[in-house]
């Protein structure tokens, strides 16, 4: 950049930054039609904004940070709109058997699993139904982690959760995920 | 007096999953290996689970080969 001091330059930002950003929010919450809606918001809030902009940072860092702002509210959004009710519990909550299987959930043994596991699109397919099957916040902290391949850290820091919350999420994902792939695809 | 190396399947879980990513603490390890002593259930979770992380990084191979594309 020719200025030391970088200015806000509204009218390239489409141009300049309109597909990183997109990019930036498709990987987190895997729908373009969502990461379309965020980047929008993210264009209006920061000319709303822009006499706040200060130039200590480069004009893409500053637009990022209020993407990330605005990702941060669509989990938040989903985390209290979506209740706990509709995740399927695998495990007993309470009484004598706290922690133990449930028994209609005991995961049942794949006796197809090796001719199963071929790779395929139907295979694919299916995953991708899973997942969109689960909860979506569920769907979003198991995408970043286990899809993006995202750190644990960066999760957390980006979601504004701590690390044993994403561990439980992760795992109620996983036990979840299982069970359907197991009544949809190797048990089918 | 070993109560704290005795955990729930849910706990078990929970530990085998964290491992998936290479998370799991070493006491953690420990944790979930003497619960595999009584549980078979929970050892064949973790068998899945192995499985189940290879469609996933096949799956996440294959996104990443998608996003280059773009």
């Amino acid at each position: 950049m020719a200025n030391t001091k970088p200015t806000l330059q509204p009218d390239k930002w489409i141009d300049n930054y309109a597909d990183y950003l997109f990019n930036y929010a498709v990987v987190r919450v895997n729908d373009s039609d969502l990461a379309k809606d965020l980047v929008q918001d993210t264009f209006i809030a920061a000319l709303k904004s822009a006499k706040n902009f200060q130039g200590k940072s480069t004009e893409r860092t500053w637009l990022v940070s209020i993407l990330k702002r605005k990702v941060i509210d669509y989990y938040r959004k989903i985390n209290s709109k979506k209740g706990q009710a509709e995740v399927r519990m695998n495990f007993y909550v309470d009484g004598e058997q706290e922690g133990n299987w449930l028994e209609e959930r005991v995961p049942q043994s794949w006796d197809n699993a090796s001719e199963k596991a071929v790779e395929n699109e139907e295979l694919k397919d299916q995953l991708e139904a899973c997942i969109d099957n689960l909860p979506e916040k569920y769907a979003m902290v198991f995408r970043m982690k286990t899809i993006q391949e995202f750190e644990t850290e960066e999760i957390c820091k980006e979601l504004d959760i701590t690390a044993s919350n994403l561990w439980v999420i992760i795992h109620r994902a996983r036990t979840q995920l299982r069970k359907c792939m197991e009544d949809n695809w190797f048990n089918s | 007096m070993f109560k704290f190396l005795f955990i729930t399947c849910d706990e078990a879980t929970m530990i085998c999953d964290k491992s998936q990513y290479n998370e799991a603490s070493l006491f953690e390890k420990i944790q979930l290996n003497i619960h595999f002593l009584r549980c078979d259930i929970c050892r064949l979770y973790t068998k899945q689970n192995n499985k189940m992380s290879d469609l996933f990084r096949m799956k996440a191979t294959d996104c990443q080969r998608k996003t280059m594309f773009i």
